[in-house]
């Protein structure tokens, strides 16, 4: 067996405490410790995009992360994002759009969708394509999570300075 | 909807209407539950050592020192199961003479595909059952393998089961009218040969089960990622031994299936098998790499194919030689002919042709089983007849469209048979090639890519003609011995709130299956569609029944549904005539109000009328015993099948110098009949057409000459992503089925039917003036430079 060691994070905003052997990945201590089973692994080699969660403000695949690496972390996971009203919007244009079918890359497809409309709140058409392309979605073909991200994006006031 | 009394308005038609789906909205906030997101007590962990060769022989296999890995519970190989669970043979009676040997969960004396599972390792956790896996020796003698289409059909090549006479699997031929003599009159003929790719379905979930066995009572509940939990029951109790009532099949939420979750896999039986032999939970999941290597794979065909046409440019014949490698094992228990079956019969299916000769050869070989996928054979005959049709064009000097409008079958010939023996009640060919040509402002595409080649930029424009194989009756599977079920059942339950429970035999995959099944229930009930909770994927909470494939969710499904609330309503008229001392007649169930027939006047609401006959039945009269659920099952009959039928177009550009394709725009006409849903009809199209530019574009499992997969990764194996598709235009004609009361045929498989047809025309269009022709899928950039002859 492996052997444990103590670890602490912030995950969606609680502080967490856990143990993890040194091959344990990030994917896994979430899903599989915790519980936050909206992360999801869908390739374990990082191309697929379905495991997405933010780290200390920055997009990471945590299924190329070990959790061991990561003592001291801010994670935001799909299942967070609590009070975040541009999260809240992407959930509801993701449904009314029916920007998910079997639901099994939204975790990280919204997780990316909120990382692009944060840095870049009013992108075209053609760069959404160009920045959800490290998640891949078996069912939708994309484009209702284009319009999705589109509409909710329209909806976002518009930025004093910048574009 | 509100329960003050007044008029009550007639707002309960939500069949048609784009009802968001309550499931996007749970896996929008993360709450998903998928096999791998249920936590179970004492559970343990599998994990296999898989074949590294295409073909051996299996000496011996040491297994010692893996069991000796503190945390590994259980280590067991092929002949340690033989008495836990029975063989099992991929026939059916209606594929005479189709051959393939017994199957067990794990390789026996010989592994026959890079990838086959052959020791199975069980562990407190798959970290641990995979460490394991490095300690089992084996013992391997190479074979030689067996990889190549005309590899596994040459004559004096080795042959894959020694105690077959060939590699051949499966011969069907099929004849119709005098195909020699319409080449031998023919004015025009024109011939090719194509290849088409292998690919693998690729759901973002893998495959995923986890089996928990009570020893007690030998009860199984099997929580399974599976499109048809009733099947795998029936397979589960037959191969186990185990009583029907005893075994449960659960799949929760099932993150993409697409045809690839419907089939027996060794890996699954071999979890079933490890909880009988522990009496605790046992997990599979596959890592990707197994789903690559294990997962079936499909449409791997080289096809001789040619069309006489007379001097009007009529399509008077085809002749169609169609071969197929289906891996080593025809898939139990819907059998590895069925692809084959289906192309060779769809081939020249939207025209009138009326002679055919066509021959399918189903071949061994040392790869990964094929089987059926979504729009299972489709698109093989139509990118066939389509490439063909559009040669014809060519020769004879017509336009695409033109060729295609004195060629399709049209409104004065229905019911009509195609020459492959389909029989089609009703379709718009017509209709659809004109709204498709008005949509793509096809005039001006022509225009433009005039002018482009003049700019030395090589636009294309495809175009194809589709029929689609929907809600299949008995002779799909039931009347080959198949023990799969083309029925659907539904229980309706009043509940004592007056919300309406709806459980069904069709599944939910991310379709939309159990908002369709709400929206028709609470349009045939009279009630609010919030009123209506559906409930899906689980043998023991719903009744038997067929599940979701073959496009048959919605059209079978929903007219099982139509009648249970149709029957549902009958009982609750005439608890409301009791209650209100009338007759049943003088009201109607509207908003989930009673009302008077004669005047919408509000009576009473559905909730009363539960409260009364749950609690206060004394009120009611002696001998009166409100029937509270009902259950209806519908059988689908008439024709085997309710076709459906489209067009698609595709606009791209290919770069002459980096063989790089440009998909500019995509265009679907279709009919699927009565639409429910037209949101989710549009998304299973997108959906489907992605499917199809995947297969014609990118996707392909590469083999090494012997037999090593090479793209078994999401790197190596490319599959669409977001900046490489286009917007898709979707318009639909309506031409309701006469053969259920519902009118709504499938929908599921139109997309994929024609989309990777219309982009191998469409690049063939592009080329045209340089003089190449693509004739092998996926069309990667070094296959269009080599047609264009720069490498």
């Amino acid at each position: 067996m492996d052997p444990l060691i103590p670890v602490s994070y912030t995950i969606n905003g609680k502080s967490v405490q856990q143990q993890v052997s040194v091959r344990t990945t990030l994917t896994d201590m979430l899903r599989h410790q915790i519980g936050l089973t909206a992360t999801h692994a869908g390739c374990e080699q990082g191309s697929c995009g379905a495991c997405t969660v933010m780290v200390d403000g920055l997009m990471v695949r945590s299924c190329l992360i070990f959790a061991i690496q990561l003592d001291g972390a801010r994670i935001e996971t799909s299942e967070g994002f609590a009070d975040d009203q541009l999260m809240d919007e992407l959930r509801r244009n993701f449904a009314d759009r029916n920007a998910l079918q079997c639901g099994f890359c939204t975790g990280g497809m919204l997780v990316a969708a909120h990382d692009l409309l944060s840095r870049t709140p009013h992108p075209e058409r053609a760069e959404i394509r160009e920045k959800i392309s490290g998640n891949f979605c078996r069912c939708t073909g994309y484009e209702a999570i284009v319009d999705a991200i589109s509409k909710t994006a329209q909806a976002l006031p518009l930025e004093d300075s910048g574009k | 909807m509100s329960t003050t009394s007044g008029k009550a308005q007639r707002h309960s038609q939500f069949v048609g209407q784009d009802k968001p789906r309550r499931n996007a909205i749970r896996h929008a906030h993360g709450r998903g539950r998928f096999v791998d997101d249920i936590a179970f007590g004492n559970l343990a962990h599998m994990a296999f050592l898989r074949s590294p060769y295409a073909h051996a022989e299996i000496l011996e296999i040491d297994t010692e020192a893996a069991r000796a890995l503190p945390g590994v519970v259980d280590v067991f190989t092929g002949p340690d199961l033989v008495d836990i669970c029975t063989p099992w043979v991929g026939k059916l009676d209606h594929f005479p003479g189709l051959r393939t040997p017994e199957q067990y969960p794990l390789a026996m004396e010989r592994a026959r595909w890079n990838g086959e599972p052959v020791v199975a390792v069980v562990a407190e956790s798959r970290a641990i059952a995979e460490d394991a896996l490095d300690l089992i020796m084996v013992e391997w003698s190479e074979l030689p393998a067996i990889i190549g289409i005309d590899n596994s059909r040459s004559t004096d090549g080795p042959i894959l089961h020694p105690q077959y006479d060939s590699n051949v699997a499966f011969v069907m031929n099929l004849t119709a009218g005098d195909a020699k003599a319409a080449f031998r009159d023919a004015a025009y003929i024109v011939e090719d040969t194509l290849e088409l790719g292998r690919q693998t379905g690729l759901t973002l979930e893998p495959r995923s089960i986890v089996a928990d066995f009570d020893p007690s009572l030998r009860k199984l509940a099997a929580y399974h990622s599976t499109q048809t939990p009733y099947q795998m029951q029936d397979v589960f109790v037959r191969h186990f031994n185990l009583s029907e009532e005893n075994v449960r099949v659960i799949s929760p939420d099932v993150g993409g299936s697409f045809g690839m979750k419907l089939h027996v896999y060794g890996e699954e039986m071999a979890a079933v098998a490890a909880s009988i032999r522990l009496g605790r939970p046992v997990k599979f999941i596959a890592d990707r790499m197994e789903s690559f290597l294990s997962d079936i794979h499909l449409r791997e065909h080289k096809i001789h194919a040619r069309m006489a046409l007379n001097s009007g440019g009529e399509i008077l014949a085809m002749e169609v030689d169609d071969a197929t490698g289906i891996g080593p094992f025809s898939v139990y228990p819907r059998t590895s002919a069925m692809e084959g079956n289906q192309a060779l019969r769809l081939m020249g299916a939207p025209y009138k042709m009326p002679h055919y000769e066509g021959k399918l050869t189903v071949l061994f070989q040392n790869k990964a089983p094929t089987c059926q996928y979504r729009a299972v054979g489709h698109p093989i005959g139509v990118t066939v007849t389509e490439h063909l049709v559009d040669l014809a064009a060519n020769a004879v000097g017509l336009d695409p469209f033109e060729i295609r409008h004195r060629n399709i079958v049209t409104q004065d010939m229905y019911p009509h048979t195609t020459a492959t023996g389909y029989i089609l009640e009703r379709l718009s060919h017509e209709e659809c090639l004109a709204k498709l040509e008005a949509l793509m402002d096809y005039p001006k595409l022509i225009a433009e890519q005039k002018e482009m080649r003049e700019r030395g930029i090589y636009r294309g424009i495809g175009i194809a003609a589709f029929i689609e194989i929907t809600n299949p009756g008995p002779a799909f599977y039931g009347i080959g011995g198949a023990r799969i079920s083309s029925q659907d059942g539904c229980v309706i339950k009043l509940e004592p709130s007056g919300k309406i429970r709806v459980s069904v035999s069709v599944t939910e995959q991310g379709q939309g299956t159990e908002t369709i099944m709400a929206q028709v229930a609470a349009t045939y009930l009279g009630v609010d569609l919030d009123h209506v909770d559906v409930v899906t994927g689980d043998t023991e909470r719903t009744p038997y029944g067929g599940a979701t494939w073959a496009s048959r969710g919605a059209g079978i499904g929903g007219a099982t549904v139509m009648k249970a609330a149709l029957a549902m309503k009958e009982n609750i008229l005439e608890i409301a005539g009791v209650i209100l001392q009338g007759e049943a007649d003088d009201f109607d169930l509207v908003d989930g109000q009673i009302v008077d027939r004669s005047n919408q006047q509000v009576r009473m609401s559905l909730a009363e009328i539960g409260r009364i006959a749950y609690f206060r039945p004394d009120t009611l009269p002696q001998d009166y015993h409100p029937q509270l659920s009902v259950s209806r099952h519908f059988v689908p009959q008439g024709t085997p099948f309710d076709f459906t039928n489209g067009v698609q177009a595709s606009y791209l550009e290919v770069d002459v110098e980096t063989g790089l394709v440009k998909l500019l725009n995509h265009w679907v006409v279709e009919d699927c009949g009565i639409i429910l849903n037209q949101q989710l009809v549009d998304e299973q199209i997108r959906g489907g057409v992605v499917h199809g530019l995947g297969g014609v574009l990118f996707e392909e499992c590469l083999y090494s000459e012997n037999g090593q997969m090479m793209s078994a990764t999401m790197a190596d194996y490319l599959a669409p992503l977001a900046s490489e598709m286009p917007d898709i235009q979707i318009d639909h004609v309506c031409t309701p089925t006469e053969m259920t009361p519902l009118g709504a045929k499938g929908v599921g498989e139109a997309g994929t039917a024609a989309a990777g047809a219309v982009v191998l025309n469409a690049v063939n269009d592009a080329l045209r003036p340089l003089g190449g022709t693509l004739r092998t899928t996926p069309l990667t950039p070094e296959r269009i430079l080599k047609a264009l002859g720069k490498i």
